[in-house]
């Protein structure tokens, strides 16, 4: 709490609270009694809590005074059962859900002070899904056969390639045990797909029974029980652990129903086939991992999916094809066969086998995957699928990256959280950010910079070839590539006189290797137009050639966006690539743009940097100014203060950032943003292109 | 200084080996043509047991080296000693190789330092010659010497990787984890355990093997499975055998390391 008012202070009458309460709350409040009735509740608060309210209510209603109006209606509600800290968590929930979906989600957690203190008080054993999320995604993709999805859904059941699992689990009054359910449900989802629960295009035929709905049902008991055991044979530690938990005891099914399902090789055909005879009884209650089946959302995603592997499918076999051996358009195409490995059957993974003209072949890892993805939806590979495209279909594609950043959907995007800090809190996934490309633009201004500061280049070029890696003799080693000279007639002399013979006679040659990574981001929002673009531009420019003489790795990357959900960043200069004419064109066509979300930016590029293996990674923020945003709260403090924290972040994770700014008014809240960090504020603009580079020489020395 | 008798290097016994293609065929064949040989495959799938069982079946020396990131161009050829009243040459591994017609199997070769393909190339050409600069000699290499690299292709780092003009010298082999029926008789073979425990071993490395570039930089190799199947033969739980023995050696992050503790409890 921000209040530092001693707790010991009489609580404040009703009179007293109007006014201060008036300041957030919405103005229809008092049109009628409900805000008497509020006061006079809040009147017989303690002095802390009301200052708890005080602080908190206009927090709330920078998202929404209805919401503050919410909290304090429930204040008292909540201070009965809950500790602050609870209530702050509660508080934390409603925004969240807020954030997510809106108003009326936010009433359903502040409406409801006292559930969300049985939650608390159930947290011992109530397992939710975020905090299992982690390791079963690991877990599934150890399973694998294709890239599994998790996300939260109302009971566990599946589309074929998401898993959705219920929210949070209490089935077990221990939390291990409810983890165990959780790995449970994956497992039989997961052994849905492997094992072809899903093949056969059953949809239609079900819903021709008189109640389809029935039919569906004893179509899950029955997969369930032949599921249950594949996976007893491939996954015994599991089912054994899960045998524990519930006594093991299966559905009863009718007699001779559990023989046909275990037979090797059954398929979901039997379970189908038993359907008829087991509609006469009333479906068995299932074991607590089995799920639902919702054959409608397998539907949807496989008619999606299976075109689409198989388009990928041919090209992949093409460029597989075209990588073995260059093709000619008259020759005849080479027979590519696959299948699946008889003794797949005891195994997770499915075993495809693939001949290129009879012989057996490995393809590489992106055929194989989608082979093994076909395979899983069909419970085969059609030879009408193994058709590679033509000779030269693997050339890139002209007009291919325009296309993608044209579809502006969430897809390719990055989603980061930004911290605010009236809440104390994360919102999650809160900012969308995608990575742009820039069309190079051939203005000749590399040229004329280069022209312009010839001097001063050849100056620079110099300052920074002394930094270079140099080689040093390391005297007096135990051991080297040469006997040290010096150390040697010492080591005589001691000899002679009967003192022991030193071992250090040795010199070691030394390169001291510049192990560095520098991620440079270049404020590219729209109040940089004019001379800050151009001055900017030639930093660039004169950065790159001085580090070319270092051969340190380094990326530069644009940043603009406008608003949360567009931030962009735009690679001028990825690490892999070379200080060439392409970069030099994305250095001309770098123009100012919208706003500065820094926070998401830093996020973003802080995790590029973090993916180069360096001993030093280094992330020079290059700005003009404070972080803003349109139309938004971001300006102000509360973008300080999110890209404050995204650099502390950044600082936790290894880089050292450091900060350039060409802002007038920096001194007044540099200290604060940066503090944290370090960082230098140019005010000679005009001198920041040499300056940019004599920081990069101090910080690195 | 003494140098170890090369009789030392020598394999006395057959080392056991699966043939898991045509390699010891590819070996033989490059070493008779004297052709330097390269050896590609991810950790622990018998890169150094096969080279034990070549020099065994070729009755030829072996010395290894294996690389580290100080290993230098000296540290092959050999240096000066200083003893109480002289200097003494002290040859490295790579020239007592050639001296005697041995095997040269450099381990993991993108660890040791740049400068060290000084003395490969000439060594790794039709040369085959070692300049000794520093003794002003220069060793002809007898037919019977032959150089072995080894090298991890799966590390996907920039740093990592071999320059052309060394990789073009060589004929390559390239070694992979075996499939499961045949990884599975070699745990038999290595551990003695049963074909069961073998077998979901064998089911174990394989799902952590689809974690490989979504948290884990390997799976398990199979080297990792006779470790766990020789705790196991011990008769230490399999749960536990494996979790020290493959989890543990495979991560330290927690999040990683309690999934791949969750696969093992799902297989065992």
């Amino acid at each position: 709490m921000s209040s530092s008012a001693p707790f010991s202070e009489a609580a404040l009458e009703a009179a007293q609270l109007g006014p201060l309460l008036e300041e957030f709350l919405p103005a229809s409040t008092w049109h009628d009694a409900s805000g008497e009735k509020l006061l006079a509740q809040l009147a017989l608060l303690t002095r802390a809590q009301q200052e708890f309210v005080l602080h908190w209510g206009p927090v709330l209603a920078r998202n929404s005074a209805t919401m503050a109006y919410g909290m304090a209606r429930q204040a008292n509600a909540a201070f009965a059962c809950m500790a602050t800290d609870d209530i702050e968590r509660w508080l934390a929930r409603a925004m969240d859900a807020y954030d997510k979906a809106g108003l009326s989600a936010a009433f359903a957690v502040l409406n409801h002070p006292a559930r969300f203190a049985e939650e608390r008080r159930s947290a011992a054993t109530r397992l939710h899904l975020d905090e299992a999320l982690g390791v079963l995604e690991l877990f599934a993709c150890g399973l694998a056969g294709r890239q599994f999805q998790i996300a939260e859904g109302d009971c566990a059941h599946s589309d074929s390639a998401t898993f959705f699992l219920p929210a949070s689990l209490e089935h077990y009054p221990r939390k291990e045990d409810n983890f165990l359910l959780y790995k449970g449900m994956v497992a039989h989802l997961w052994a849905q797909v492997r094992f072809g629960t899903f093949a056969g295009a059953w949809f239609e035929r079900l819903e021709a029974y008189p109640d389809p709905e029935r039919a569906l049902a004893w179509l899950n008991v029955l997969e369930a029980e032949r599921l249950e055991i594949r996976l007893r044979k491939i996954f015994g530690g599991l089912m054994r652990d899960l045998d524990t938990l519930d006594g093991g005891a299966r559905p009863a099914l009718p007699g001779g129903f559990a023989e046909q399902l275990a037979a090797p090789g059954a398929g979901v055909a039997v379970s189908l086939a038993l359907l008829d005879a087991a509609l006469a009884h009333e479906p068995p209650p299932l074991r607590p991992y089995v799920g639902e089946l919702r054959p409608a959302l397998v539907r949807l995603a496989m008619q999606t999916r299976i075109p689409q592997e198989k388009a990928a499918l041919v090209k992949a076999l093409g460029k597989w094809l075209d990588e073995i051996q260059p093709r000619r358009e008259d020759a005849p195409q080479p027979e590519i066969r696959a299948g699946i490995a008889a003794e797949a059957e005891e195994r997770a993974a499915l075993d495809i086998v693939v001949t290129l003209d009879g012989k057996p072949v490995a393809p590489p890892e992106k055929v194989r995957e989608l082979l093994g993805s076909i395979a899983l939806d069909l419970g085969e590979i059609p030879p009408e699928y193994l058709v590679p495209a033509g000779p030269g279909a693997s050339a890139p594609e002209a007009g291919k990256t325009q296309k993608n950043q044209d579809a502006a959907s969430a897809a390719d995007a990055y989603t980061y959280p930004e911290w605010d800090y009236e809440r104390r809190n994360y919102r999650k996934q809160w900012c969308m950010l995608r990575e742009r490309a820039l069309a190079p633009k051939g203005d000749d201004f590399v040229r004329r910079t280069l022209a312009r500061y010839h001097g001063k280049i050849y100056q620079l070029k110099r300052a920074f070839e002394m930094l270079r890696g140099e080689e040093r003799t390391l005297k007096r080693q135990q051991n080297g590539d040469d006997v040290d000279f010096d150390a040697l007639v010492e080591a005589y002399a001691d000899l002679r006189c009967g003192r022991e013979l030193s071992e250090h006679v040795f010199s070691r040659r030394l390169k001291v290797e510049r192990n560095m990574a520098l991620m440079l981001m270049v404020d590219m929002s729209g109040s940089t137009k004019g001379w800050i673009n151009d001055v900017e531009r030639e930093s660039l420019v004169l950065l790159c050639e001085a580090l070319e003489q270092l051969g340190d790795r380094y990326a530069i990357y644009g940043f603009s966006g406008m608003t949360r959900l567009n931030c962009e960043v735009y690679p001028i200069k990825e690490f892999a690539e070379p200080y060439g004419d392409t970069v030099r064109r994305r250095i001309e066509a770098v123009t100012p743009r919208d706003y500065t979300r820094m926070g998401a930016a830093i996020r973003h590029l802080s995790w590029r940097l973090n993916q180069v293996d360096a001993r030093v990674r280094l992330l020079i923020t290059l700005s003009d100014g404070k972080p803003d945003d349109f139309h938004d709260q971001y300006r102000g403090t509360y973008g300080i203060e999110d890209t404050r924290m995204a650099l502390l972040e950044a600082k936790r994770a290894g880089i050292h950032p450091y900060c350039i700014t060409i802002d007038k008014e920096g001194p007044q809240y540099l200290p604060h943003m940066y503090g944290a960090v370090n960082y230098a504020l140019i005010d000679d603009v005009k001198r920041l292109p040499l300056k940019i580079a004599d920081i990069y020489r101090k910080l690195t020395t | 200084m003494n140098h170890p008798a090369e009789s030392a290097f020598l394999i006395e016994s057959e080392p056991y080996y699966e043939a898991v293609g045509d390699e010891v065929a590819l070996f033989e064949a490059a070493y008779h043509s004297r052709i330097p040989v390269l050896l590609k495959g991810p950790t622990g799938c018998g890169k150094t047991r096969f080279m034990e069982y070549m020099a065994w079946r070729l009755k030829r020396p072996l010395i290894t080296v294996s690389c580290h990131d100080d290993l230098s161009a000296a540290d092959l050829v050999g240096r000066y000693l200083i003893t109480a009243s002289e200097t003494v040459w002290m040859d490295g591994p790579l020239a007592r190789a050639v001296r005697c017609g041995g095997i040269c199997y450099l381990d993991e070769v993108v660890e040791a330092r740049k400068d060290t393909t000084v003395v490969i190339h000439p060594l790794a050409d039709d040369r085959r010659i070692l300049p000794m600069e520093k003794r002003g000699e220069v060793l002809r290499a007898p037919p019977e010497f032959v150089l072995a690299l080894s090298y991890n292709p799966g590390y996907q780092s920039v740093l990592k990787e071999l320059k052309p003009s060394t990789r073009q010298r060589f004929v390559a082999i390239e070694f992979d984890y075996p499939a499961a029926a045949l990884e599975e008789k070699i745990v038999r073979a290595e551990t003695g355990i049963g074909a069961e425990d073998a077998g979901k071993l064998v089911h174990l490395a394989g799902l952590t093997r689809n974690l490989k570039h979504n948290g884990l930089d390997e799976g398990a190799s199979t080297r990792l499975l006779v470790h766990a199947g020789k705790l196991i033969a011990r008769g230490i739980a399999p749960r536990i055998a494996c979790q020290g023995a493959i989890a543990q050696a495979l991560t330290d992050e927690p999040e990683m390391l309690a999934a791949l503790n969750e696969l093992i409890s799902a297989v065992f």
